[in-house]
């Protein structure tokens, strides 16, 4: 969880982040990986329409997703 | 992705205007946020066409792979991906999904 928010940060800096395990939520669905949820407010959103906002956020976890990250819910706001 | 792999993906998103990909069926889906999309696009009253992931696996990489989406499910629109789940629950509460989903009407 800390290295994952530490990514997030450095890829949206000065951005409010927000980083939930939701995993208790979907148990016994036997995925492997944890449910996080996420929400990011970032200025650097702007100009981006939400497809692009998520691309952003799905591209910074890029290696965790699928692996320690089996769904990750996002919500982006636009600073 | 090939030419053909190309057009193959296009041709299924395009199959119907309203396209998901998703984990089951409309009738039986096999995941939350599947069963979700398909709540938010029956509430709306919405015919779409689908694709079962667990069907084919190779095409889901390739949907995968032509959208920039790494996740199920994928709405598309017009051939256009509007969303995952997160997306379309955020327009679906907007009311933006609505006036997506209506086909515009001629003059």
């Amino acid at each position: 969880m800390d290295q994952i928010l530490r990514k997030l940060k450095q890829a949206f800096p000065g951005a409010d982040i927000e980083l939930k395990n939701t995993s208790s939520m979907h148990v016994g669905h036997n995925a492997k990986g944890m449910h996080l949820k996420t929400t990011i407010c970032y200025n650097g959103f702007k100009g981006k329409n939400l497809i692009e906002q998520h691309q952003m956020v799905q591209k910074a976890l890029e290696s965790e997703l699928g692996n320690e990250i089996h769904a990750l819910s996002i919500k982006t706001i636009i600073m | 992705m090939t030419d053909d792999q190309k057009s193959l993906v296009e041709n299924m998103i395009n199959s119907d205007r309203v396209f998901l990909m998703m984990k089951g069926t409309p009738e039986m889906p096999r995941c939350g946020f599947s069963a979700r999309v398909v709540q938010t696009l029956n509430t709306l009253g919405a015919t779409y066409g689908s694709f079962n992931i667990f069907d084919d696996y190779n095409t889901m990489n390739m949907i995968k792979e032509h959208s920039n989406w790494p996740t199920t499910p994928q709405l598309f629109v017009d051939g256009t991906l509007i969303g995952g789940c997160d997306i379309i629950d955020e327009l679906a509460a907007s009311g933006e999904l609505e006036k997506i989903l209506t086909p515009a009407k001629k003059e």
